[in-house]
C-alpha cells in the first residue's frame, strides 16, 4: 500500500477512497434526509451555520475523494462522468440532491398525506393540506361552467361524439385516405359547429343558418346534374339565390315556428365555461386561424405590390399588439362599428378576435417556411406550366408546411395558453371560474388548490401537445 | 394585355373589399356616435381626470389630466417590462446554460424548469402568485427582517431608500467612467491589432468603474444615507411600514410571473444559438492554442450572440406585450389607468382603444425595425 495524498485520490488507493469517499457521501445524504423527513438534526451540537453547512461539506469531500478516473467500476465512472466532472460540479450536484430531498416531503404531504379527499363540504378541509374536497365539489362548475347541470350530457356527449369523427383518421382504409384532407379541413369543422350551434347551445333549427346549409344541400345535388363547363358559374349563383329565396319567399314564420325542436334548452353562450369553454374556442380559433395565417403569408410574398402591403400592414399591427387590448377593443369597440341593430354574440367576438390575432403569428410562421425552400422548387414547378395556385398547392405549400411544424405547434400552444385572457369580454373558461369559485364566502381561501388543478390541466394538455408536434416532426421529416 | 389584366384585376378586388369593409365600420360608426350622442375628438386628455392611481412613478392625483393618467400608465408599464426583462435574461442565460451542462442533474434540472413553467398559461401564473403564493406572506407587524431591512409582508415588499447628498457629483463620476472604460477598450483594440499585445481591459475596467465613484464620495461631498422603513401602527390592529421605498405585491407577482415564464423562451433561445456555434470551430480555435475562456469570448459567443439576439429581443417583445396581463390583478398598467378606468370615465372607447393599441403598435415597430438594422450590420457578409 503506498503512501495516501488526501488532496489527490488516485488509482493506487482505490478501495480506501471508494470506501471513505462512499461514507461521507452517504452520511451527508442521510444527514439532510434525516432532518427533512424525521425533523431530526444529527448535526445539532454544532453552531448553527455550521450545522447547516456540514452536509455540504462532508459531502463535497466525499465526491472529491470518489473522483477517480478510469477506475474500472463501469457505475462510478460514469457517476464521476455525469455528476462528478469537478469540484463546482460537484457542488451543484450535491445542492441539487438536497433541494430535491428537502422538498419532497412538504410536497407530499400537502398533496397527498395531509390532504382531504372526503367529504363534501368545507368542514373537513382542517388540516394543513390541500383540500381537493373543494376541486371535488366544484369539479362541474370548473369543467361546464355555469352550464345547468341537467343539461351538462350534451357537452359530453358533444365532446366524446366530435373525439370519435376525429379520430377517423386513424381508421381510414387506403380507399378514403385521399378524402381526409378535405374531411379534417372542410366537414369536420362543419360538423362541430352543428354539434355546438344545435346541441350545445340549443340553437331553434329553423334559423338564418339553417336555410343555408338545406341551400348547400340542395344546390350541391343539383351540382352532379350541371355539365362541368358550367359549373363554375352555376356555384357563383344558384346556392345564394336559393338561400335568398329559401329565407324571403318559401318559409313563412309559422313554418319556422313549426321546424322549432323544442327537445333542448336554449343556453346562452354567457352560461358557457370552464374546460369545455377552452375546448371549443382553441378548436375554432385553431381552424380558423390557420386557412387566414395562410393567406396572408402568400400575400406576403404575392408580386402584386398592393396585396403585398395589405398583407404586411395586417401582420405587423396584429404583431404589435397585446391580445388583451384586441379583446377589449372586441368588446368596447368592435359594436360601435356594427349596425345598431346587428348584434353579434359575445363569444363569436371573441374567437374572431383571438382567430385574428392569431392568424398574424401563423402567416409569418408559414412566411419563414416559404422563404426556406429553394428558389429550384418555384422554378421547377413554373417550368412545368403551373400556374399560382396549382404551383402552391401541389409543390411550395406541402413542403413548407411540412418544414415549419414545430413553429405552427409553437403558435398553437400560444393560442391554448392565450384562452384565459377571454375574462376580459365576460366569459369565464376554467382560470375564469377559479377567481369566480374563490370569492365564494363559503369556500373562501382556496385559491391555492384551485390555481395548482389547473396549472396541472394545462400542463398535461399543452405538455402532450408539444410532444405529439415532435413526433409529427419526426414523421414528416424528409431528407433533403 | 391579359398578362396585365391578371395581375391587376386581384389587386383592385382587395382593395375594394379592404375599402368597403373599412367605409362599413366608419359609417356605422359615426352613426352609431351620433345616435348616442357621442362626438369624436381627443379634447379629453386635457381633461381633469377625477380618478387616483394607486402606485405611480409621477406625482398624480385626480386634480391632474388624462394624458397625465396615460403617462402614469405607460410608466408603469415600462417599469415592469424593465425589470421583468433584466430578471428574465438573467435567469434565461443561466438556464440555457445550464440546458447545455454535462452534469446529468443540472441538465435535468434546468429542462424539468423549461418544461415546467412554459407549458403553464401566464395568467394563471400570475394568479397563482398573486392571489396564492403571495397572500400566505406574513402581515406588516409579524414579518421578520430579510438582512435587517428588507420587509416581506402581505402588503408588499418594503425595501430601504437610498437618500443622497450630492448626487450629481456621483453620477458624473460614474459617466466619466464609462467613457474612459469606452476609450480604453478602443485603444486596447487598436494595441491588439497592431501590436498583438493584450492589455488587461477588464482589471482596468473593473478598477475604474470603482474607484471613481469612491474618489466622489472622498473628495466631492457625496454621502449616501439608507433610510430603512419602520413599523408604525394606525389602529389597533392595523400596521403599515413608513419610510423606505414599498413595492406593491401586485408589481412583485407581475415581474416574477413575466420573469419566469419568459426566461424559459430566452433559455431555449440560448441554448439553440450556443448549440448553433459548429464544432468545428471550437476545435480550430483550440487547435490555435486559444484557451477555453478565449474560445468562449472570442470564437463562440460573437458567432452564438448573433443567433441569440433576435429571437430573444423577440421575447423582450413579447414579455413588454405580455405586461399588458397587469389588468387582470389591479397593477395600475396602461391598459388598466387607461383602458379600464378613463375608458369608464369618458366613454370615448374608439380614441382610448386606438391610442392604447398605437402606443404598444409603437412600441413593438420601433424595436423591430432597430432589430432588423442590427440584423444587417451583424449579418456574416457572405462574398
Amino acid at each position: 500500500m503506498s503512501k495516501i495524498n488526501f488532496l489527490k485520490p488516485d488509482k493506487e488507493n482505490l478501495n480506501t477512497f471508494l470506501y471513505l469517499g462512499s461514507l461521507l457521501f452517504f452520511i451527508s445524504v442521510l444527514d439532510v434526509f434525516l432532518n427533512s423527513f424525521f425533523n431530526v438534526n444529527i448535526t445539532g451540537f454544532l453552531p448553527t451555520l455550521l450545522s447547516f453547512l456540514i452536509p455540504l461539506i462532508i459531502g463535497f469531500i466525499g465526491l472529491h475523494f470518489i473522483r477517480i478516473e478510469h477506475s474500472g467500476y463501469k457505475f462510478l465512472d460514469s457517476l464521476n462522468k455525469n455528476i462528478n466532472t469537478n469540484s463546482f460540479n460537484a457542488i451543484l450536484s450535491l445542492l441539487i440532491i438536497f433541494v430535491i430531498i428537502k422538498a419532497t416531503p412538504p410536497i407530499l404531504s400537502w398533496f397527498f398525506v395531509d390532504a382531504s379527499f372526503a367529504g363534501d363540504s368545507k368542514d373537513v378541509c382542517s388540516g394543513t393540506g390541500a383540500c381537493w374536497t373543494y376541486i371535488k365539489v366544484w369539479f362541474n362548475r370548473f369543467m361546464y361552467g355555469m352550464y345547468p347541470n341537467a343539461e351538462q350530457w350534451r357537452i359530453n356527449l358533444s365532446f366524446i361524439s366530435l373525439a370519435l369523427l376525429g379520430s377517423v383518421g386513424y381508421f381510414a382504409t387506403e380507399k378514403f385516405k385521399k378524402y381526409l384532407t378535405l374531411y379534417y379541413v372542410v366537414i369536420y369543422p362543419f360538423i362541430a359547429f352543428l354539434f355546438i350551434f344545435f346541441f350545445i347551445s340549443g340553437g331553434p333549427v329553423f334559423f338564418d343558418f339553417s336555410y343555408g346549409i338545406i341551400a348547400a344541400v340542395i344546390s350541391i345535388i343539383l351540382g352532379f346534374f350541371i355539365p362541368s363547363r358550367f359549373k363554375f358559374y352555376y356555384f357563383l349563383i344558384v346556392p345564394i339565390t336559393l338561400y335568398i329565396i329559401l329565407k324571403y319567399f318559401v318559409f313563412y314564420e309559422e313554418l319556422i315556428e313549426l321546424g322549432k325542436l323544442d327537445g333542448l334548452n336554449w343556453v346562452e353562450t354567457g352560461a358557457w365555461g370552464g374546460l369545455s369553454l377552452t375546448f371549443i374556442i382553441s378548436f375554432f380559433c385553431l381552424i380558423f386561424c390557420f386557412p387566414i395565417g395562410m393567406a396572408f403569408a402568400l400575400g406576403r410574398r404575392s408580386d402584386l405590390p398592393l396585396i403585398r402591403y395589405i398583407s404586411v400592414g395586417f401582420i405587423e399591427f396584429w404583431r404589435g399588439v397585446p391580445l388583451i387590448t384586441v379583446l377589449f377593443m372586441s368588446a368596447v369597440m368592435f359594436p360601435m362599428f356594427l349596425p345598431e341593430d346587428f348584434f353579434i354574440d359575445k363569444l363569436v367576438r371573441a374567437i374572431i378576435a383571438i382567430s385574428l390575432f392569431e392568424a398574424a403569428y401563423v402567416a409569418e410562421v408559414i412566411r419563414g417556411g416559404l422563404q426556406a425552400l429553394p428558389r429550384g422548387q418555384y422554378e421547377a414547378a413554373k417550368s412545368l406550366g403551373m400556374g399560382y395556385w396549382k404551383m402552391h398547392i401541389f409543390v411550395i405549400l406541402p413542403q413548407a408546411l411540412k418544414l415549419v411544424i414545430p413553429g405552427i405547434a409553437n403558435t398553437f400552444l400560444a393560442l391554448v395558453k392565450d384562452t384565459p385572457l377571454i375574462f376580459v369580454v365576460g366569459l369565464l373558461e376554467i382560470v375564469g371560474m377559479l377567481n369566480l369559485a374563490k370569492t365564494n364566502p363559503e369556500w373562501l381561501g382556496f385559491a391555492m388548490e384551485g390555481y395548482v388543478f389547473a396549472a396541472i390541466i394545462f400542463w398535461i394538455i399543452c405538455y402532450a401537445m408539444s410532444k405529439y408536434s415532435y413526433n409529427l416532426e419526426q414523421k414528416y421529416k424528409t431528407e433533403r | 394585355m391579359n398578362f396585365k389584366l391578371q395581375k391587376i384585376v386581384p389587386q383592385l378586388i382587395t382593395v375594394l373589399a379592404v375599402v368597403l369593409v373599412f367605409g362599413f365600420f366608419s359609417y356605422n360608426a359615426q352613426v352609431n356616435m351620433e345616435n348616442r350622442g357621442i362626438d369624436f375628438g381627443y379634447g379629453f386628455l386635457s381633461q381633469e381626470s377625477s380618478f387616483d392611481v394607486q402606485f405611480s412613478l409621477i406625482e398624480y392625483d385626480g386634480s391632474h389630466s388624462y394624458f397625465r393618467a396615460y403617462l402614469v400608465g405607460l410608466l408603469n408599464t415600462i417599469l415592469v417590462s424593465v425589470i421583468g426583462i433584466i430578471f428574465a435574461t438573467i435567469l434565461g442565460v443561466i438556464v440555457g446554460v445550464a440546458r447545455l451542462s454535462p452534469n446529468y442533474l443540472i441538465n435535468k434540472f434546468a429542462a424539468f424548469y423549461v418544461e415546467f413553467f412554459r407549458n403553464i398559461p401566464l395568467l394563471l401564473q400570475i394568479f397563482f402568485w398573486y392571489f396564492a403564493a403571495l397572500r400566505a406572506l406574513p402581515l406588516p407587524q409579524d414579518a421578520d427582517a430579510m438582512f435587517g431591512v428588507f420587509f416581506l409582508t402581505i402588503k408588499g415588499l418594503y425595501v430601504p431608500a437610498f437618500v443622497w447628498e450630492n448626487f450629481n457629483v456621483f453620477f458624473y463620476s460614474i459617466v466619466a467612467a464609462i467613457i474612459a472604460i469606452v476609450v480604453i477598450r478602443i485603444h486596447a483594440r487598436k494595441v491588439q491589432e497592431t501590436q498583438g499585445k493584450q492589455l488587461p481591459v477588464l482589471w482596468i475596467s473593473l478598477g475604474l468603474i470603482f474607484i471613481l465613484p469612491l474618489l466622489s464620495f472622498v473628495i466631492g461631498g457625496v454621502s449616501l444615507s439608507f433610510e430603512i422603513p419602520k413599523l408604525k401602527q394606525l389602529a389597533t390592529t392595523s400596521f403599515i411600514y413608513e419610510g423606505g421605498v414599498s413595492l406593491p405585491p401586485e408589481l412583485i407577482a407581475l415581474t416574477l410571473s413575466l420573469a419566469l415564464y419568459t426566461a424559459t423562451f430566452i433559455a431555449e433561445c440560448v441554448r439553440a444559438g450556443i448549440q448553433g456555434v459548429g464544432k468545428g470551430q471550437k476545435e480550430a480555435a483550440a487547435s490555435i492554442g486559444l484557451n477555453p475562456n478565449q474560445v468562449l469570448k472570442l470564437v463562440v459567443m460573437p458567432q452564438a450572440l448573433r443567433i441569440i439576439i433576435p429571437p430573444t429581443t423577440n421575447q423582450y417583445l413579447n414579455l413588454t406585450k405580455n405586461s399588458s396581463l397587469a389588468a387582470a390583478i389591479a397593477y395600475p398598467d396602461l391598459v388598466l389607468v387607461f383602458a379600464g378606468t378613463a375608458l369608464m370615465q369618458t366613454g370615448k372607447a374608439i380614441e382610448i382603444v386606438s391610442i392604447t393599441m398605437l402606443t404598444y403598435l409603437s412600441l413593438s415597430i420601433s424595436i423591430s425595425i432597430l432589430m432588423n438594422w442590427y440584423n444587417k450590420k451583424i449579418a456574416i457578409k457572405e462574398k
